[in-house]
């Protein structure tokens, strides 16, 4: 064995050149090739290492390839039969040897990750535990340990390791943060699938379902929303706390409470299995998952300009989603607006 | 009507041709329409359900109605004279191989325009593919059309087997087997048990949603995870079943524009024989993400990476064919030799895919979408053209046009490639399979523009191949029988085409590559293993056709009995099993026929044979 590490640490140098080239490419945010967290960094560790071996095998299958052709090309004139050779037992031997001493070096790792990735931390006091829960097409988080739950946006402390547990209530989903994490399937069979990663920076990571799931599959993303220890305890004060304020229009607050809260829930309402939890939703990093609350940005828009255009036709925004438009539940354009405007209104703290 | 009652092997290769040609276009088209859509992000070009069927039509289209026919030409076509046959073991089968499958394919196509393509992705995983969750007849369209379709696939892999076991000339003992005959029979092998697994799934599914059974209903008690692993156990395998024909393919192109005699054969039928078996040891890699715990991940992994070595021992094979040869760059040679660094790129990722852990990254991702495709299109299509243009003279006694085959070739080969390397980036930065568009700013937009313009290239290239066929088809069949004039294996040592008996006396084969062995001895043909006599001939008949109408309408029939129909005599029909009833009645009818009267087909006679 020890020879293929020390297979393994002769291409050491071309996977740091390779790191170094892969690193430029996509979001810090998003893409798999700039992990930033340990999870990420392990998955990222293996790719570069079979990427290595990968491109080993085909700058020699690509050089034995171009010199046969240039070199054994049929010239003008050439007419004798070349020797009909029945093969070569050596260089057989050869071509089995070295490839399975390839895969040698990368399944030793790869067991060894496979293994370490199979730490879920579900029994970890210091982990925080979060259920998540897939829905056609939002996320759910419930934080078990603390009796709260939101949607779409999912806080974390900054280096914590937080222990997921998965599951759906309707079709398969995939939950999949590319920057702190590969993804996990939730099942709908009752078997719950946990995992866990941690997060050593602040920051907002995109997180994107990775299953199909209906039409709107691809519209079914999500926030990691990485915070300080202090924050995070904040927040989680805040929402065991919410002051659930509200319209201030009696008419309005009369409508959201029959129209909205039949399905969502805010403040200390119990969590409901329908639909998101709107506590909090005006400081949100987007509406709906995929609208981001960020006018800063040429891609984003004020939060209450994007909760009036999911609001005026949800299904335009997710073709195929369950929320009935309230347009048809009897809300006029200015009623709209104004509850728009209440949940826009609605942050924490 | 010639066509609709032929039994002779090498006018079912023409249908299956025509078919797979037929259904290989609507795929394409489909392809078009999804890459046009994902142009640039934020695209309303489709609508998301309309974007979800194009998918699960395309990608179910192209493997099972796309690829598979133009395999089954080729077998068709080449396997009994390659092996010295006079047509395969069961031609009335093969006939009826043939017609299953092309209603079925037929049925499944007919949903686009009876309400509703199927929309849960050509895997079908449930629960989305269950009524719940996908209520149109779609999903019904595709459990009853692949059924059909693949008892199609099932009845042609065992007349292979068969035939290959029992019907080769004096001689040809199993290690003088061409290796394309030896491809075949190993992938009728695996289509013999990989088959009715989906089959058995696609009932399964069919009486989910059809009759109400809760095989994958989880309020029922059923297993939606079930679904997966029997999709996999049988579509892993599946993969192999298209490749190991490409593989089959290459290992006869080579060698005749190397005029050498393949490289290291005995380790090429191992290597074929192992990866079958590897084949189906490896489906849990397609689950990796499901929570199948790290012990069932570490045993998958490892198992996947071990088909790397095979693999890497036939790829060196045919490197070490050409070497020391006299490489003729003729436009099968041309896609041989593009097939070799595509389909290794398509086996490294293959590698990459197989860590877990790293697999948890890629999965569902545009990395595996550029991956199998590169083994898909860079392996199994590069390698049906190599073997079209290799073997059309001797199916339709043309020689297509070796330039517009090299247009073919390169703009295929560079449409490809744009259109499918950027994906592995698109992938690794984030973007999932499947989704109908993307939200701009992830840095997405320049790749799948430049991916879009590749599909158009390859389109392009497409269009040159039917240019191609087209002129062709008009000049005089003039085609010599050995036309590559290196040609090493017994189709080569008759007419292009060949006589509908093909060999007038079986030759005798006295070893590997017969003809080239013979040609080196000094002689022109082959040394014949009998007398010249009659010659058995078995008649056309119209019941294989009639049976898979049959099929096909108790197919429709039985997905539509439980809907309401506006007009009375409709749901009397439906809702009764009426046509069910009928449909099945015609197929069973067909089958008493065939089995109450005998039929001895017909011989033709020495004089005629010799008068020719
Ligand atoms: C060295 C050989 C190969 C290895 C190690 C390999 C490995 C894998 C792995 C691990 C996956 C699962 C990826 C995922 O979904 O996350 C996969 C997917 C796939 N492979 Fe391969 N593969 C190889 C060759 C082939 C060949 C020869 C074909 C077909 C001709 C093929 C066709 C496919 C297809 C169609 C999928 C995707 C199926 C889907 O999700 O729809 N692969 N491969
Ligand atoms: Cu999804």
């Amino acid at each position: 064995m020890m020879k293929t590490w020390q297979a393994g640490k002769r291409l050491l140098p071309m996977t740091a050149a390779l790191g170094l080239l892969l690193a430029g490419c996509g979001r810090e945010d998003l893409s798999v090739l700039r992990p930033q967290g340990p999870v990420a960094e392990s998955s990222y560790g293996l790719m570069k290492l079979s990427i290595t071996i990968m491109i080993v095998v085909l700058l020699i299958v690509f050089s034995i390839a171009a010199y046969v052709w240039i070199r054994f090309r049929r010239k003008k004139d050439q007419d004798e039969i070349p020797k009909q050779v029945e093969g070569s037992f050596k260089l057989e031997v050869l071509w089995t040897v070295i490839p399975l001493i390839l895969v040698i070096v990368l399944a030793i790792p790869t067991v060894k990750v496979v293994f370490a990735a199979g730490n879920d931390h579900s029994d970890d006091k210091d982990a925080i535990k979060v259920k998540v829960t897939g829905h056609q097409y939002w996320w759910e988080f419930e934080y078990t340990d603390y009796g709260i739950t939101t949607a779409q946006d999912l806080i974390i402390p900054t280096g914590k390791h937080i222990a997921f547990e998965l599951s759906t209530k309707d079709v398969l989903h995939s939950f999949w943060v590319p920057s702190l994490a590969g993804k996990m399937d939730t099942n709908p069979d009752g078997t719950v699938n946990r995992f866990s990663f941690s997060a050593p920076n602040e920051g907002v990571y995109r997180g994107k379902c990775a299953e199909l799931c209906g039409p709107s599959h691809g519209f079914m993303e999500f926030k990691v929303k990485s915070v300080s220890g202090e924050a995070f305890d904040k927040w989680v004060a805040s929402m065991k706390a919410p002051e659930s304020v509200m319209p201030e229009d009696p008419v309005l607050a009369e409508k959201f409470k029959s129209q909205c809260l039949s399905c969502h829930a805010i403040g200390s309402m119990p969590a409901s299995p329908v639909a998101p939890s709107l506590t909090g939703i005006g400081s949100r990093e987007s509406v709906a998952g995929i609208l981001l609350n960020d006018d800063t940005r040429e891609d984003g828009a004020p939060v209450l300009e994007n909760l009036k255009t999911w609001l005026h036709d949800p299904q335009s925004v997710k073709p195929g989603n369950k929320m009935p438009s309230p347009k048809d539940m009897g809300l006029s354009d200015e009623e709209i607006d104004g509850i728009a405007e209440y949940l826009a209104g609605y942050t924490l703290d | 009507m010639d066509w609709i009652t032929t039994v002779d092997h090498k006018k079912i290769a023409i249908l299956y041709l025509w078919a797979g040609g037929l259904f290989f276009g609507i795929g394409g088209l489909e392809a078009i329409l999804i890459r046009i859509q994902l142009i640039k992000p934020m695209n309303t070009f489709l609508d998301a359900q309309t974007f979800n069927e194009l998918i699960t039509m395309h990608g179910t289209t192209m493997i099972f109605l796309g690829v598979m026919p133009v395999i089954f030409a080729l077998m068709n076509a080449v396997i009994p004279l390659q092996i010295g046959a006079r047509d395969v073991a069961f031609p009335f089968l093969n006939s009826l191989g043939f017609w299953t499958f092309l209603f079925g394919g037929l049925l499944l196509n007919l949903s686009w325009v009876m309400g509703g393509a199927p929309d849960a992705g050509w895997t079908a995983y449930t629960p989305l593919s269950s009524t719940g969750y996908s209520p149109s007849h779609g999903v019904d369209f595709y459990t009853i059309g692949l059924q059909i379709a693949g008892l199609g696939t099932l009845i042609g892999g065992i007349n292979f087997l068969a035939t290959i076991i029992t019907m080769r000339a004096p001689g040809m003992s199993f290690m003088r087997m061409p290796m394309f005959a030896w491809a075949t029979f190993i992938t009728s092998a695996i289509i013999l048990f990989a088959f009715p697994a989906v089959t058995v799934g696609l009932v399964l599914l069919t009486f989910d949603r059809i009759l109400d059974a809760n095989f994958f209903n989880v309020a029922g008690g059923g297993n939606p995870v079930l679904w997966q692993h029997i999709f996999w156990i049988f579509g892993h395998p599946e993969v192999y079943i298209l490749i190991l024909p490409a593989f089959g393919i290459i290992s006869e192109v080579i060698p005749t524009f190397s005029r050498k005699r393949l490289f290291g054969y005995s380790s090429m039928v191992f290597a074929t024989i192992l990866i079958a078996f590897l084949g189906f040891m490896v489906w849990a890699h397609h689950m990796f993400t499901t929570g199948l715990g790290p012990v069932a991940n570490a045993l998958f992994s490892v198992s996947t990476m071990l088909i790397a070595v095979p693999t890497g021992i036939k790829i060196f094979n045919w490197l070490f064919t050409m070497w020391g040869g006299q490489v003729r760059f003729t436009t099968p040679n041309l896609f041989a030799a593009g097939f070799i660094p595509t389909f290794t790129m398509g086996g490294v990722t293959g590698v990459m895919l197989a860590s877990a852990p790293a697999d948890f990254q890629f999965h569902d991702t545009y990395f595996v979408v550029a991956h199998f495709h590169y083994v898909i299109v860079g392996g199994l299509v590069l390698g049906l053209f190599a073997g079209l243009h290799y073997w059309w003279p001797k199916m339709f006694g043309r020689m297509l046009s070796e330039s517009l085959g090299k247009w073919t070739f390169w703009t295929f080969i560079i449409g490809f490639h744009l259109t499918f390397f950027v994906q592995h980036f698109l992938g690794l930065m984030g973007m999932q399979r499947r989704v109908f568009t993307y939200l701009p700013n992830q840095q997405f937009d320049t790749l799948n523009l430049v991916s879009t313009v590749g599909a158009f290239l390859m389109g392009v290239g497409m269009i040159i191949f039917l240019v191609n066929v087209f002129l062709t088809s008009r000049r005089p069949a003039d085609a010599p029988d050995d036309p590559w004039e290196d040609g090493r294996t017994l189709e080569w040592t008759i007419p292009s085409p060949p006589p509908e008996y093909n060999f007038k006396q079986t030759p005798l084969v006295r070893g590997l590559d017969a003809f080239w062995k013979e040609k080196m001895a000094g002689h022109k043909a082959m040394t014949p293993a009998e007398p010249v006599g009659p010659i058995h001939m078995p008649s056309a008949t119209i019941l294989p056709f009639l049976m898979s109408v049959g099929i096909f309408i108790a197919g429709l029939g039985f997905m539509f009995s439980r809907d309401e129909f506006s007009s009375g005599i409709m749901s009397f029909l439906f809702n009764n099993y009426i046509v069910t009833a009928l449909g099945l009645l015609i197929t069973f009818g067909s089958m008493l026929m065939r089995s109450l009267f005998d039929d001895h087909g017909w011989h033709i006679e020495p004089e005629e044979l010799e008068g020719r």
